[in-house]
């Protein structure tokens, strides 16, 4: 069974279609990407996947939940992450507390246990914080730990979304251009994460601009334009598609 | 029945046109710098004392007038200078704080320059009241009403079709692009503040004569502007006059028909209310949030 | 280069010394009151300190405007105060059902507008604590209307407590303890999400913060922050009058926790220190008073635009290793 299906799937902004008429499923253990030129309609989709969009048609089933108009935070709970491609971190917090927000889903407590600060409580928050510095020395930021999230670089902070949803421990994570703005450099180490990530089996959705990220890591990929599915297949249908390459490149080069 | 009717009607215009300048006020400098101006409401005592002052000393009253309206924009002109320019980038919060202390601050100016008396200020046209429609009118609400139509209309044409007009709201929808085509956004502020103190200033004018005026009178009246403001949606100059309308003739209708002691929160009621079903204000703009 | 934080103990380490240290501070202040007017001063501190150090955990760590709560701290003082004057109910049992009947209306009141943003909630809040003060200054046959009403002296198990020396203690054991639950709080996972929703809502959403939710949770919360400590004014006056129910009252609770510092418990206590003694200072100013004060506001906020604690920790605390302080 499919984890995430998408069926027809659109949205509007005062007429404008961003998203129309989508369908597509995503298989558990995959690494799915989303291509497309610029307005294509990706951050549009991955905003609808994440719920913090609500689709003006069309339903979005989530491990075999229909979770069509519900709000961020229920997809959350019912095994969603994600990271933001203009970065949503917690400037107001530590970087290691922006891990451990992370958390969240697992780390219940009533108001009463949190305000008495019970022993339970206190155990709970010694292991959600080894568990945190785990995940951010696992992608690259061992050194931040004490450091608050305004004094990290912007490279850091892409990776310091990617550990706190991954904190998340969740079934489907969804990262949105993860590589954007960064360096040569700086994006051959997110390269590497994401690799690192799909080896392990979790199922990701990947939206990027850099093809030849995607192209390596990738299962299955979804080229938009104009906010419709312009091509979907493995690397190496969607690369020898002659309408991927106009899209891309322009007309007449194909 | 239907007399009644029309002269609480006729009440809740005049107070809601006071209301809707001052509410225009707080959505111009909403508008230019995304703040709220708490002392927008100390322009309006300013403006009806430094009047009122002003006609004692012997001043002819459209001079006086002429002359509060100026003093009030100057002191527009000096808050932006030395107490929103200096915390630019602050948080929301502390440029309310300033603009409140700020209102604290002139207030208790008012009490050393004039004093803690009542004032009123003799009304613009005598006082033989009018009969309109079996609705008992006096000939200042008339100047209310038509200085405020007047002002409304001056403002959309400055707005829509003079070149400072659509700087100041080029300013407003994106303070960025506003600066790459060379518009000032130091001197789109400062304009901001001296013209919704001179519209503060010109409620409280025209108000004097009918609500009198005193050092604390701009704090109701003050609340009551932010509050048209809101109603209509914070940054719509239609919105702020059909929010002052609105809030005056709920007011004067709960003052007659229900009570006038729960007048004040019954408008508020109704604020709420129409908040909880338009969380935007009546005409505000929804702003889709990008992320 | 940001360095790393020596061990995980530090959070624990605040919890621990900051409380200790007020409570060195409670303490030790008697040793400098020369008489019982600096008592009375200080009684006055704690319970705006404790009312701030609640409005500071909804408007600095939450990141959501309230220009209404003195509304929440009259309905305290003048629940308590009708229960124990016109019912004759024992004051510690007014207190146990008026808190709780408070945070019910706060509930109430909050799902709905909690859900505005910004300037539309601060309007909104601010509506609700004029039509709370309204409703108190007019029902004049349970409140005693503007003339204001008497209240019994709080007494527990038959022992009545009087006098500021015994009500400073009382007061500075609330304060400590009201400081010590929201410092608590902070540290915790619901603090966590607070705090987050106020550094991204759509963030701490994804993440699974059901924002709505906290928000309106810690409105409650800080409600009844405000609603304890108006039954303890109410009962320490001995009589009240709808003056601490006003729109003013409300704007000077914000500006305390704006003036201390926002998002900082101990800037929440010494803002409401700074801004509660500072009028009993500036009587020396005379008719200048309110013009001074007003400056004073302005001033502090135009140079220290994060406020008090948090500028000065920042000015001493290059030495240590960053850190957000709680």
């Amino acid at each position: 069974m499919s984890l995430l299906r998408v069926e027809r799937m659109s949205k509007e902004f005062g007429g404008v279609h961003a998203v129309e008429g989508l369908d597509f499923a995503i298989e558990p253990g995959a690494v799915f990407s989303i291509i497309g030129p610029n307005g294509a309609g990706k951050t549009t989709l991955i905003n609808l996947l994440t719920g913090v969009y609500k689709p003006s048609a069309g339903r979005i089933l989530f491990a075999g939940r229909d979770l069509t108009g519900r709000a961020p935070y229920e997809f959350a709970a019912a095994g969603m992450a994600r990271t933001f491609q203009n970065l949503q971190v917690f400037f107001n917090m530590t970087a290691l507390e922006n891990v451990m927000v992370g958390r969240h889903l697992h780390e219940r407590c009533s108001l009463a246990a949190a305000m008495l600060r019970f022993p339970s409580l206190a155990r709970a928050e010694r292991a959600c914080r080894e568990y945190a510095v785990g995940l951010m020395e696992f992608v690259g930021l061992g050194e931040h730990v004490g450091a608050r999230a305004d004094s990290l670089s912007y490279g850091a902070l892409k990776r310091l979304e990617i550990a706190r949803a991954l904190a998340a421990e969740p079934k489907l994570l969804l990262l949105d251009e993860p590589a954007a703005g960064l360096n040569q450099t700086e994006t051959q180490g997110i390269d590497a994460l994401v690799t690192q990530l799909a080896a392990r089996g979790v199922t990701v959705v990947l939206v990027e601009h850099n093809m030849r990220l995607v192209m390596g890591v990738s299962h299955e990929i979804l080229v938009l334009d104009y906010g419709k599915k312009l091509a979907q297949g493995d690397a190496a249908t969607v690369g020898n598609d002659p309408r991927v390459i106009e899209a891309y490149l322009g007309a007449g080069v194909a | 029945m239907t007399a009644q009717f029309a002269q609480y009607l006729v009440t809740g215009l005049t107070v809601g046109a006071v209301y809707a300048l001052v509410a225009l006020g707080f959505s111009i400098i909403y508008n230019a710098s995304q703040v709220i101006n708490f002392a927008q409401g100390e322009f309006v005592m300013v403006g009806g004392m430094c009047s009122v002052w002003l006609v004692d000393q012997g001043v002819p009253l459209p001079a006086a007038v002429v002359l509060a309206v100026a003093a009030a924009a100057l002191l527009g002109l000096a808050l932006e200078k030395f107490a929103v320019e200096p915390a630019r980038g602050a948080p929301v919060v502390t440029l309310v704080i300033i603009t409140i202390g700020a209102s604290i601050l002139l207030r208790g100016l008012a009490t050393l320059v004039w004093d803690k008396k009542i004032h009123a200020l003799k009304p613009f046209s005598g006082e033989a009241p009018l009969q309109v429609g079996g609705a008992v009118v006096l000939p200042q609400s008339l100047w209310v009403l038509g200085v405020t139509l007047a002002v409304v209309l001056l403002l959309s044409w400055f707005f829509g079709r003079t070149l400072l007009g659509k700087a100041l709201l080029a300013t407003s929808h994106n303070r960025l692009a506003a600066q790459l085509v060379g518009i000032s956004v130091r001197n789109v502020m400062l304009l901001s503040f001296s013209l919704s103190a001179a519209l503060g200033a010109v409620a409280g004018i025209l108000v004097a004569p009918i609500t009198f005026t005193s050092w604390d009178v701009g704090v109701m009246l003050g609340l009551k502007g932010f509050a048209a403001a809101i109603l209509g949606g914070l940054g719509s100059g239609a919105g702020a006059v059909l929010g002052g309308m609105v809030l005056g003739i709920a007011e004067s209708m709960s003052a007659g028909y229900v009570s006038s002691a729960y007048k004040d929160a019954i408008a508020f009621v109704i604020l709420l209310a129409v908040l909880v079903f338009a969380p935007d204000g009546l005409l505000g703009r929804r702003v889709a949030e990008r992320v | 280069m940001s360095r790393t934080a020596p061990g995980f103990a530090q959070p624990a380490a605040h919890r621990i010394r900051g409380p200790a240290a007020l409570a060195l501070c409670i303490a030790l202040l008697p040793l400098a009151f020369a008489n019982n007017y600096y008592y009375e001063v200080a009684v006055l501190v704690g319970l705006n300190a404790i009312t701030c150090v609640g409005l500071n955990l909804l408007v600095g760590y939450a990141g959501q405007i309230s220009l209404g709560h003195a509304g929440f701290f009259g309905l305290g003082a003048y629940g308590s105060a009708i229960l124990t004057a016109r019912y004759g109910w024992p004051p510690l049992g007014a207190l146990v059902a008026v808190t709780p009947g408070v945070a019910a209306l706060a509930y109430l009141i909050g799902r709905p507008i909690l859900r505005l943003k910004g300037h539309y909630l601060a309007m909104a809040t601010l509506g609700m604590g004029v039509i709370i003060s309204i409703v108190i200054a007019t029902e004049d046959r349970w409140t005693g209307g503007p003339d204001g009403m008497s209240v019994p002296p709080l007494s527990v198990f038959g022992f009545t407590l009087q006098g500021e020396r015994a009500w400073y203690w009382v007061v500075g054991g609330c304060l400590l303890l009201a400081v010590w639950l929201a410092l608590n709080l902070i540290e915790s996972p619901v603090g966590r999400a607070l705090r987050a929703l106020h550094g991204s809502e759509v963030g701490a959403e994804v993440a699974g913060i059901d924002s709505a939710r906290a928000k309106l949770m810690v409105f409650v919360v800080s409600a009844v922050y405000a609603s304890a400590a108006g039954s303890l004014a109410a009962h320490y006056s001995g009589f009240i009058t709808p003056s601490k129910v006003t729109f003013f009252h409300s704007i000077e609770l914000v500006t305390m926790v704006v003036f201390g510092g926002m998002a900082s418990v101990f800037g929440a206590v010494a803002g409401a220190a700074v801004l509660t003694m500072l009028p009993q200072f500036l009587t020396l100013f005379k008719e200048y008073e309110t013009v001074v004060f007003g400056a004073v506001m302005m001033g502090t906020m135009i140079f220290m635009p994060r406020g008090l604690v948090p500028s000065l920790a920042t000015l001493f605390a290059d030495r240590g290793p960053s850190k957000v302080p709680p």
